[in-house]
Formats: structure tokens, sequence, C-alpha cells
């Protein structure tokens, strides 16, 4: 027989637990919020890359990319990527609509053959050109593609950070769970995503150096370090001619334009 | 090709203005690629032989002004076959002018359009000669003189192209492998038409995406790209290029790791009517054991009613693959792949496989293996033609 106190007890304990969950849900997805409407109206980006590669053995090589985005308020972003180096690549492009909602839409051009190919978005826990980058990490990150958990506050570099909890939504992503590092004071900027494989292991760690703040409202980082724990790859990223509010629209963001895209 | 001077001059004069322009933009960039062709067996026929080195150079340049609304596009292709001469061939595979305004692109000059969906065949490009010395599946294309015009809706893009000329087809000399058994030469190759390659051609096409689909549909009236086997009365043949008119839809969706994909094409003449399908599907396995590697399968049912007179022998055929894609950091790709003729006993097995050695280097080997071909098949003149190739590409 159990006793009625016990069940009162054990119901309000689970009750509060439940709550306090829900409370911290409720507040990694503010965050998340709060950082999307922080960025929101930088209507398109221009930016060039280069993307070093570090192996194991601390040998790098170095490709060249320069990337555009389309913002979208009601829908995912647009973006298009095109390969200026290793020259054997040159020309080829990548054109994402990114969805809120569901997979999402893309296309590769492969200039050789003067080919569009439309490609599965499904691989996108694959690594990007070879590098620690998965195509997931590159995507446009929309509210809607995690779940959140509040875990509280830390320090990082001297200031306060709010740390949340992500899981990915999409049964094909290659994480498990995501833990963001968001800086309240500076527009809710990611200083630091660390990543966890499938089975829970930490797997890699990203951390956004030398941030700008551009039109005064948008920050961007001018460099982006993964380093993978498991197979001790590292790969940077470089930003460089950051451009806001390019005069760029939907009619460039086309299989026309993506032709187009690496002349 | 009267007319290519003038279109030179355009095209010069349009270069001189762009330049005098101040934020044109430029690139430059060149191929210089040699490769090594060993064949198996002996050549059926004579003149032939078992080792094929050749050169090939590409240089490419593009010009854009006025923030990408002026273009210039250029490319040019020479291969050297010093074993003989067959593949020896020059070719202008871009020279357009375009130009290009929000909803809609105007292209002048010679271009390349592609718009296949399936892997073992190329059935719906009826746009460009393919350059059957660059091999035989078909990817590569002669460069078409046209002017396109392109324009996007909400419901698809429009494409109308006004083709002027044909570009002839070039099957190589008595030294080359493969070869036909009869060495054709510029008379063995006739039109329908009176105007010769100047009959023009021209094609409309509906291109949109819905979703996780890809659909294309076009109608080309004009010479046929691919010519019917012209039986003379002394018996000899030739090639004939009918004037024709010509359907045909292209359709891909993708649910998941699903890749689903359909070309049919009809083309109708005064000798004779043509119905082509392809269809199957590809499979990826992404990220296989989180190391990276794609490993795609596909298979593809290929028909053709043309049957032992189809040109490509993919007349009742079953078209299985492998591909597998390392994503590593010298983009290592391999490629396997195996065709059975469904009503005959006929049979081939390709491979292809590429990797980037450093930065500007990239190294492949190519190998197609026939099998069992019958003797009725098009393709029964290249059964001896088994070969590997290695090439290695220099990117400046």
């Amino acid at each position: 027989m159990l006793n009625p106190m016990k069940s009162v007890l054990m119901f309000l304990l689970l009750f509060t637990f439940t709550i306090a969950n829900y409370a911290q849900a409720d507040k990694g997805l503010e965050i998340a919020k709060l950082a999307d409407e922080a960025d929101q109206g930088f209507e398109s980006t221009e930016v060039t890359l280069i993307m070093n590669l570090k192996n194991a053995n601390g040998q790098t090589t170095s490709r060249n990319l320069f990337n555009r985005t389309l913002e979208l308020t009601s829908d995912g972003d647009k973006s298009m990527i095109t390969f200026n180096s290793p020259r054997d690549v040159k020309g080829t492009s990548m054109l994402t609509y990114t969805h809120k909602e569901g997979t999402d839409d893309q296309w590769l051009f492969l200039p050789a053959i003067k080919r569009v190919k439309r490609i599965s978005s499904n691989n996108k826990s694959g690594p990007f050109m070879g590098s620690e980058f998965a195509y997931e990490d590159l995507s446009s990150q929309e509210v809607e593609k995690y779940t959140y958990k509040y875990l509280g506050e830390e320090t990082l570099n001297g200031e306060k950070n709010l740390k949340v909890e992500r899981y990915p939504v999409d049964p094909k992503s290659g994480y498990k769970k995501q833990i963001a590092w968001y800086n309240p004071d500076k527009g809710y900027r990611i200083e630091k995503i660390t990543f966890y494989d499938r089975k829970g292991s930490l797997l890699k760690t990203l951390i956004y150096k030398d941030y700008k703040l551009y039109k005064n409202k948008h920050w961007r980082a001018s460099e982006m370090q993964m380093t993978n724990h498991q197979s001790n790859k590292e790969t940077q990223l470089i930003f460089s001619n950051y451009q806001f509010k390019t005069g760029l629209s939907d009619n460039d963001f086309t299989q026309n334009s993506l032709m187009r895209a690496g002349k | 090709m009267r007319k290519i001077p003038i279109l030179l001059l355009l095209l010069l004069f349009t270069l001189n203005e762009a330049i005098g322009q101040s934020k044109a933009e430029s690139s430059f960039d060149l191929e210089l690629g040699s490769d090594a062709t060993f064949f198996f067996k002996k050549g059926a026929f004579n003149g032939q032989k078992q080792f094929y080195p050749s050169f090939y150079i590409q240089p490419e340049y593009s010009l854009s002004w006025n923030e990408g609304l002026h273009n210039i596009n250029f490319k040019g292709f020479f291969r050297y076959d010093p074993n003989g001469n067959s593949r020896t061939h020059f070719d202008i595979r871009e020279m357009y002018y375009q130009y290009v305004k929000d909803r809609w692109e105007l292209s002048i000059g010679a271009k390349k359009i592609f718009w296949g969906k399936t892997e073992s065949a190329h059935l719906v490009d009826v746009i460009n000669q393919t350059d059957f010395l660059e091999g035989l599946d078909g990817e590569e294309k002669l460069g078409q003189p046209m002017v396109q015009f392109s324009y996007l809706t909400n419901f698809g893009t429009f494409d109308l192209f006004y083709l002027p000329y044909s570009r002839q087809l070039n099957l190589g000399n008595a030294a080359g492998r493969p070869r036909t058994p009869v060495v054709l030469n510029d008379d063995d190759f006739r039109f329908e038409s009176n105007a010769e390659e100047w009959h023009p051609s021209g094609a409309l096409r509906w291109s949109h995406y819905i979703g996780p689909m890809d659909i294309g549909l076009h109608y080309f009236y004009g010479n046929a790209r691919e010519p019917l086997l012209d039986i003379r009365e002394d018996g000899s043949f030739g090639l004939l290029f009918p004037k024709a008119h010509q359907v045909g839809l292209d359709y891909q969706i993708i649910t998941g790791n699903w890749l689903w994909k359909v070309e049919s094409i009809l083309r109708m003449g005064s000798f004779d009517n043509i119905f082509a399908s392809a269809a199957g599907f590809e499979y990826t396995f992404s990220n296989v054991g989180n190391t990276g590697l794609d490993i795609g399968v596909l298979a593809e049912y290929l028909y053709d009613n043309r049957g032992d007179f189809a040109f490509s022998s993919l007349d009742n055929d079953l078209f299985l693959a492998t591909r597998f894609a390392f994503n590593d950091v010298q983009s290592t790709e391999f490629l396997a792949g195996f065709a059975q003729d469904l009503s005959q006993s006929s049979k081939f097995f390709r491979l292809e496989a590429s990797r980037r050695i450093g930065e500007n280097y990239k190294f492949s080997l190519e190998s197609q293996v026939f099998i069992s071909i019958d003797d009725r098949e098009f393709l029964s003149s290249f059964k001896r033609d088994s070969y590997l190739r290695a090439e290695l590409i220099r990117f400046f």
C-alpha cells in the first residue's frame, strides 16, 4: 500500500521538476529567439572565405570560397557558396534553400559539364570539402532546427555568457546535442559551441574569434576555429570583406544564377 | 561557318567596350592534360594501334562588367593525338556574350546546354552535338552557336533557343579507337535539309522545381544531332541527319536518401519515330560509419525502340553502378558500373576513379571493358576496344 503523503510528495516533486524542465526549455528557446531577432534585418551578405585544413600531423591545405546569403523571414535563408580553389573545382557552386521545417533544397553546379544537379540534403552530417565542418554546421541556423535547454550562466573570456544545450530536430543530424555559449551583452552572438556525437561523446569544439559589428547591429566573427577531438584535425575559416545589404534578391538565388556564380 | 567572323567582331567590339568600363572583372584559367590509353587487344581494323598517348589544352576566360549585367565567356579546347591524329581536334566549347537582367537572360554565341538527370544516358540533351572523340559517355559536347533567351517566372523557367548552325559529328580517322568499320568522311554525312548544317533549329524548354521534384519539358525542331544509318543504293553506308520534331521530359524526385530519375524523348521525322527512355534510382548511404564516406548505389533501365540500331546500343539494358565519394581533402572518388543487355549477351564494365594531388593536379583512371558484344549491335565494331586510361591534369 502506497503512503498517500508520499504519493503527493512524489507528485509535487515530479511536478516541480517538470515545470523546471519546461522553464529551462522555455528559457533556452527564448535565448535562441533573442539571438535570431538581434540579427534580423541584415537583408543580404556577401563574404570571402579562406578555409585552412590541418590534419593530425599539422600539415595544412587551403581553399578559397565565396558565400552569398539572402535573409528571408517567412522561411529559412537562401545561400549560395562558390569554390574558387582548389583549381580543379573552381566554379563549382552550391545553392541551398533552408526551410524552417522539413528538409532543405539543395542544388550543385558542376562547371566542367555544365550540369546543375539536385542533391539530397539528407547528407548533413558529412564533411564539407574534406573539412571538420559538417554541412549542417554551415547551413543557416534557424531557431526551429533545434529544441533547447537552458543550462545557466558562465563566464567566458571575462564576459557573462548563457549556456544553452540544443538538440537537433532532424534525426539525420550527426549530433546528439550541442552546447552553445550566447553572449547576451553583444546581441546574443555565439562565442563557442561544443558538439556531441550520436553516442554522446564530445566530438568537436567551435570557437568564434575576432567579432566585428557591422551596420551597428550585426555581429560577425572574422574567424571560426573548429577542432575535432576524436581525429585531432582542425579547420579554420577566415572571413574577409563582409558586405551587408548588397541588393541581392530572389533572382540571384536561382539555378540560372547558380551557373553564373563561379564566373 | 560564314557568320563566325561577324560574331567574332561583335564580341571583340563588346570586349573593347567592357575594358573601357572601370568595374570590369576578369579571370583566366588554364588546364593542361596528358593521358595514356592502353587497349587490351589488337584492333579489329587496319591502322589501329594499342597504345595512344595524348595531350590537351583548355584555356578559359571570363569577363563581367556593370556588376555582372554584361558577361563574356570563352572556353577553347585542343587535343593532340600524336599516334595517328584520330583524336586531334580543336573546338570552341564556349564563346558567348550574356546579358543578365532581373528575371531574364540573353546569351549570344557558342554554349553548352545540359538538361540530363540520369547517369547512364543523356537522352534529353539535344542542343549540342556530342564530342565523340572525348568519350562514349556523351558528356563532352561541341560548342553550339545559339541565341538563348531565358525568362524566370513564379511557375518555372522558360528557355527559348535559336540555333542557326548544326555542328558536324567527328568520328575520327582510320587510326582511331574506337571507330566504325568504314571510316566516314565528309561526303558520307548527309542532311535531309537542302540547307544542310545551316538549316536553323529551335527549341523551347520549361523547367521548374516543386518541393522535392525537378521537372523539365522540351520541344525541339531542326537538324537532329543524332544521325540515322544511311544505306545507299551501292550497298555502302553513311550517316543521315534528318529534320526532326522532338519532345522530351526529364524528371527527378528526392525522397530521403533516394533519388528517382526519368528521361524520355519522342523524336519524329519523315524516316522514323524514335522513342527512348532511361529511368532509375540512386540511393546514398551517407557518411558511412562517420568516416565521411558516401556510398551511392544506382540502377537504371534504358529502352530505345531502334533496338540494335540504337547508336548507344542501350536499347533494352540494365545499368548498375556504385559510387564512392570519400569527401576527403583530396576529393577521392570512385565509380564502378555494369551494363547488361537484357535481350542479348552484350555487357560492359566501366570504372572511373579520381583524386587531387597537391593543390593543382588531378589524377584519374578510366576503364571500359566490353564483354560478349552481340554482332547485331552497333557497339559490335567496338568489341575489341576495351581499354584502360590514365590521365594527369595540371590546373593553372
